[in-house]
């Protein structure tokens, strides 16, 4: 088990730099000259050839890439904004809380709805209450988050006045946000769920649980929930996904001064560098998500856990043998 | 004999359709986008008025006999733009998936069937792609790009291809040892000639009910895309560029945000119905 996760944490160090270099060289095919664009039209060449020189943007792509890389792994820089000229590392650090708050809320959300509701749509195959999971589910998976959001404010925001439409604050502020972020992952977790529910409703050790005279619940907790997780882990991963990629449309919409609303800024003013810190993060913690998905996926999978065990055990022997 | 392999393959086809065509829901879904390709295709003769009409004196009418789903802040029938808007959405979707669905189904069959070495070195870098939200990977191949409607195709095509890879070498994998592929060997089939004839058609069925899916969420990546200014820019109806330009009047207006909002949403949830169907009617463990 422990092999399994330090084998798994190894093989984070060259996800990370992969995430980093493919993201270097697609943001460096940007067409433009960014010391143009900082300088603006009225530039004489000379600047431009300063300022290409101080931004290092005259070097050849290895070497960039090589700084780049240099800088953040060792010294967690990743440069200066075009427009603003602040360190990029802090302007991230400061909004990360409220990305990473909105982000774990909403998976939390979307992890225990999802999961109850692809639960009660399951045991109650092709009655009301699957139908009605079911349609929630298939909405929530059709609908463009940002339209929801947008929804939820007019109708809770503008209507209704219960809760503010933008802005951040107390936890009123967030509720609206996370209910359009979770949405989504409720969904697809929700239709995820219900259809391992019914792969193993059917089996022989639920009829066996029922038949022993355990009650509904514990037959869903103890022998239906744990053999039906895996794939609904699976789904989970994607759901992180769904969260943190979409964390630009929702800040947006919302105006939480997050990664994403930074990334937005970032894209409209052409700041790059900007655009790809933001990019790298949000990459770096989906990965380290996915990574605790695997881990989980280690506890729950006894095929996991009997593979590495296995392994060691043989070891144990051998070495008892020698 | 071509005329046997021809009789079978129909039958497969017409088995399918019949399982599919017993799922209400799907076929629903397989209307619904049915209507929609027609609208996109004969827009010019249903529109009332012309998508880019400016009517300043008309703007902001809320929605009547006159204007279906009222006019914008220009003036502008979104009804029109809507049906209009339909072209855009629905090709960027499709045409991508194509793109993606062939590119992934080439690499995927090849290295599923050579394994080895090859097969190694792709994982790995699809591994290395995939550790990223995918619209995370969309929104930085549409910087480098730039927007417009080609350019957002392409970043969207991009974006699925790896997905694509992984699963077409899955099931190029699982049947990769079959007896049929050794007599094809056995009787000197070329390589690509098996992997393309023999190999693909037996491996392909999880890709289309991945395809029908990846137009769905590709017409959500799309509108999202234009949403935050990267994709298809305005005056062109594209649903989200329509839902990003009409946001600030949701106050006063929430018309102008609810139809294009709605377009999608119909679209999309009408193209899971359908993979879920295809999906259900491709399913040999479901087969009655």
């Amino acid at each position: 088990m422990g092999k399994y996760i330090l084998k798994r944490l190894l093989w984070m160090i060259p996800i990370i730099v992969g995430i980093v270099v493919l993201i270097f060289t697609i943001l460096h095919l940007v067409p433009g000259d960014p010391a143009k664009m900082i300088l603006g039209v009225t530039a004489t060449p000379e600047q431009i050839t300063a300022l290409r020189h101080k931004l290092g943007i005259d070097l050849p792509f290895f070497v960039q890439l090589g700084r780049y890389m240099s800088g953040l792994f060792f010294h967690l820089d990743m440069g200066n904004s075009y427009v603003t000229n602040s360190n990029i590392t802090k302007d991230i650090l400061s909004r990360l809380p409220r990305t990473f708050a909105l982000g774990m809320i909403s998976m939390v959300v979307a992890f225990v709805l999802g999961i109850l509701l692809g639960i009660l749509a399951g045991t109650h195959q092709n009655k009301w209450q699957d139908r009605v999971c079911m349609i929630i589910a298939l909405t929530g998976v059709s609908m463009p988050a940002f339209w929801l959001a947008l929804m939820l404010v007019l109708l809770f925001s503008v209507k209704l006045q219960w809760l503010p439409a933008s802005g951040m604050g107390g936890i009123q502020y967030y509720i609206l946000p996370a209910i359009a972020t979770s949405f989504g992952g409720i969904a697809g977790i929700a239709r995820q769920t219900r259809s391992s529910v019914l792969e193993v409703i059917r089996a022989d050790y639920v009829t066996t649980a029922r038949s022993k005279g355990l009650n509904e619940r514990e037959v869903v907790m103890k022998h239906i929930l744990p053999n039906a997780l895996i794939p609904i882990i699976t789904v989970a991963g994607a759901a992180f996904a769904g969260v943190f990629g979409g964390s630009i449309i929702i800040e947006t919409v919302f105006g939480i001064n997050g990664i994403g609303l930074y990334k937005m800024s970032g894209i409209t003013s052409r700041d790059y560098p900007v655009v790809q810190g933001c990019v790298v993060i949000l990459g770096i913690i989906f990965s380290l998500c996915m990574l605790l998905v695997d881990i989980a996926y280690a506890y729950v999978d006894p095929r996991i856990k009997a593979q590495y065990e296995g392994e060691s055990a043989k070891k144990k022997k051998e070495a008892v043998k020698a | 004999m071509a005329e046997q392999t021809k009789l079978k393959k129909n039958s497969q086809f017409r088995e399918i359709m019949h399982r599919l065509s017993k799922n209400k829901a799907a076929m629903v879904g397989l209307i619904l986008i049915l209507v929609e390709i027609l609208l996109a295709i004969l827009a010019k003769w249903i529109v009332p008025y012309d998508w880019n009409a400016i009517d300043i004196p008309n703007a902001h009418l809320f929605p009547s006999l006159k204007h279906l789903m009222g006019t914008d802040d220009l003036g502008r029938d979104i009804f029109s733009r809507i049906i209009y808007g339909s072209r855009y959405s629905l090709s960027i979707g499709i045409f991508a998936t194509v793109i993606t669905t062939l590119v992934g189904t080439f690499i995927g069959a090849i290295v599923g069937y050579y394994g080895g070495t090859l097969d190694n070195i792709v994982m790995r870098i699809l591994d290395i792609i995939q550790a990223m939200p995918p619209i995370l990977l969309n929104i930085c191949i549409a910087t480098a790009l730039g927007s417009g409607f080609q350019n957002t195709l392409i970043a969207l095509a991009i974006g699925g291809i790896p997905g694509a890879v992984r699963l077409v070498r899955g099931s190029v994998m699982g049947i990769r040892r079959m007896e049929y592929l050794e007599s094809a060997d056995s009787i000197n089939c070329g390589k690509m000639r098996t992997i393309f004839v023999h190999v693909l058609p037996n491996a392909i069925s999880p890709s289309i009910v991945s395809a029908t899916m990846n137009v769905a969420n590709l017409i959500l990546t799309a509108a999202s895309l234009s949403f935050i200014g990267l994709g298809v820019q305005a005056p062109t109806p594209e649903w989200g560029a329509m839902l990003s330009a009409s946001r600030n009047f949701i106050r006063n207006y929430p018309y102008m945000v609810l139809f294009p909002g709605l377009a999608i949403a119909i679209t999309v949830l009408a193209l899971n119905m359908l993979g879920d169907g295809l999906r259900d009617a491709l399913d040999p463990k479901l087969k009655d």
